[in-house]
């Protein structure tokens, strides 16, 4: 906890004109609290690169970059990018806001486990990464269409997928479900909210 | 005809041509440099050594390997978006199937998130149980690892010893939570049920015999010279391409690095128990095998200590309103029947906030990103697979290695298409 207090300070003294805001959860529970910066999509590879090199900082692991969707903000996609410092022992979030359509550089020339892992968000939600040295679907079946995280796309998707004897291949036909996906509510009307 | 030259041959280099003897028709003058692509070839999704489901594209220059792509996303079952859509209790089992040979240790992961985000101390009996239960979950997952990879390489008997001790540990899972594998026993708020009696007694009977077994299939192994030579220097991982690939757990300690979360940042009852993390010297398959084998030793030795230490007391955090009452108070109480109703029709809220939570499962560095939106329904639930980042290592560590090197690599990489897909 006061490590992160201390990497706090240090960050907003030195990168200020690179982040909009920081925030360290105090409340939460028991482990750790970890320090949480939010910066400009065109800041993310500047950010990065200072983390990942500076001396006293030293993250030199990206452990996870994923992607949350808020359909209805205008910053449709939140992409957290988690770093780790093994020789330091910490962890830091670095969290970014993108409008659909809006692409992002890549962090694939400074961390490696990037390169997947951009794959996975361009195959699952549709952020384009530039200058990403391989960025094709990766989880997807090959010809699938549309990005399945996102909020508007359903549950049950668009397509079904069957072999057909005759044709002697796998088709891919509308979607065609025997009763219809139930999403129940489970508030009462005497309950707030 | 020249017996040297075979014209029907594959010849995938031109340096093959000027190996053959110079008394033949074909004259060295005569040779066109020509632009040969690689061969590539289809290690494909039913492979037995493919570990699952791995499409691996090979592009090799003979017997070399020029370029390992592998193909995943056929064992993707969409967890993620489904996880959206169930409450906090019905998401739990998806995580017993995302690795499935080492289940409890992603039902921790997942519990440990749900916890923090609400807030909840889980009682020290629960922890124990829980520390006890990830041990043998973490020795169910190295036995299935080191013989399966044996099995790949060609030792076929350390294979069936193996798995007879799993199937001694998923009667313990059976009797402690009614299913051999995907036991859905640690939940947020503690674990499911209190342990049988006798239970104990015999995981400490297991615990004794179990240090002869490890050492019978040692005994076939580590000391066996094919065993050394198709593993000595075989996907060699250098201190800084861990770090850079992402790599965590037992690939990077195999290379070096002094990275175990148990011990660097501690969880549950780890700070108090004595034990130590084994590490390697070399990067290389050799290595990680060892370590896998004295990490089971060392599990064995937590097991113990929990079994001495436990404490009495309850299994499940005092808040009704997140862990379940008992049935027998279910069916006495008014109140306890109220919130059994809310909790399994409903389920609980969870206050709005997010949390990344990791543990030290047996395969590397397990996390879960949970977004709560103050709804009974996790908003996003991000599910960070050791596997993953590991499965994307092995283009550059089967670069000038063989076909038969890459089964070695897949091997040691310890994947499971479970978690790789989700």
């Amino acid at each position: 906890m006061k490590n992160n207090l201390v990497l706090l300070n240090y960050l907003n003294k030195n990168l200020q004109k690179y982040i909009s805001y920081i925030e360290l959860d105090s409340e939460g529970s028991k482990t750790d609290n970890t320090l949480k910066i939010f910066v400009l999509p065109k800041n993310i590879t500047f950010v990065s690169k200072f983390l990942k090199n500076h001396s006293n900082l030293q993250f030199k692991q990206l452990m996870d970059l994923t992607a949350i969707d808020y359909p209805n903000k205008l910053n449709r996609f939140e992409l957290m990018y988690n770093f780790l410092s093994i020789t330091k022992n910490n962890r830091l979030i670095l969290k970014s806001f993108v409008k659909s359509n809006r692409s992002v550089s890549s962090l694939s020339s400074l961390y490696n486990s990037s390169i997947w892992l951009e794959r996975e968000i361009w195959d699952l939600f549709g952020i384009f990464f530039n200058h990403h040295p391989d960025l094709r679907r990766i989880l997807t079946d090959y010809g699938f269409d549309g990005f399945p995280l996102r909020k508007d796309f359903p549950l049950t998707g668009y397509v079904e997928v069957r072999y057909d004897d005759e044709k002697k291949r796998v088709l891919q036909e509308p979607l065609e479900v025997s009763q219809e996906f139930r999403v129940f509510d489970f508030l009462s009307p005497w309950e707030k909210k | 005809m020249n017996s040297n030259l075979d014209l029907n041959s594959n010849v995938s280099s031109l340096s093959d041509l000027s190996n053959f003897s110079t008394n033949n028709k074909f004259e060295k003058n005569e040779l066109t440099f020509k632009n040969i692509k690689n061969f590539t070839l289809n290690f494909g999704p039913q492979h037995p050594a493919a570990h699952g489901v791995l499409r691996l594209v090979l592009e090799l220059d003979g017997e070399i390997v020029e370029r390992a792509d592998p193909h995943i996303g056929l064992l993707h079952r969409g967890t993620e978006k489904l996880i959206e859509y169930k409450n906090y209790t019905q998401a739990l089992p998806y995580f017993d199937r995302l690795d499935y040979v080492s289940m409890m240790a992603q039902e921790h992961g997942y519990s440990l998130a749900v916890e923090q985000l609400l807030s909840v101390n889980v009682p020290l009996r629960a922890k124990y149980i829980r520390v006890l239960f990830l041990e043998i979950t973490r020795i169910l997952n190295h036995l299935m690892a080191v013989t399966t990879h044996a099995l790949d390489v060609g030792a076929l008997t350390p294979f069936l010893w193996g798995f007879e001790e799993r199937e001694k540990l998923m009667e313990f899972y059976e009797r402690v939570s009614g299913a051999r594998m995907h036991a859905a026993y640690i939940r947020p708020g503690g674990v499911n049920y209190d342990i049988p009696k006798g239970l104990l007694e015999d995981i400490s009977k297991f615990i004794v015999q179990f240090n002869d077994r490890i050492d019978e299939i040692e005994e076939l192994l580590t000391e066996n010279r094919i065993w050394k030579q198709r593993l000595v220097d075989i996907g060699t991982v250098s201190y800084k391409d861990a770090l850079n690939w992402g790599f965590s757990g037992v690939m990077l300690r195999g290379s070096g690095i002094s990275w175990d979360l148990r011990k660097n940042k501690p969880y549950e009852i780890y700070d108090k128990i004595n034990f130590s993390v084994p590490i390697g010297k070399n990067g290389d398959c050799y290595d990680r095998y060892l370590i896998r084998v004295e990490e089971m030793r060392q599990s064995l030795s937590i097991m113990q200590d929990c079994i001495n230490n436990i404490p009495n007391g309850f299994v499940k955090v005092d808040d009704k309103k997140i862990s379940p009452p008992s049935r027998a108070s279910m069916k006495h109480h008014m109140e306890s029947l109220i919130h059994h109703f809310k909790i399994y029709s409903q389920g609980y809220a969870v206050p709005k906030s997010e949390t990344y939570s990791v543990v030290e499962a047996p395969k590397g560095e397990f996390g879960v990103y949970l977004v709560s939106d103050g709804s009974s329904k996790p908003y996003r639930c991000r599910i960070k697979a050791p596997g993953f980042l590991h499965l994307q290592g092995l283009d550059f560590m089967s670069k000038n290695h063989m076909i038969a090197d890459v089964v070695t690599i897949i091997g040691t990489l310890d994947i499971v298409f479970g978690e790789v897909d989700r």
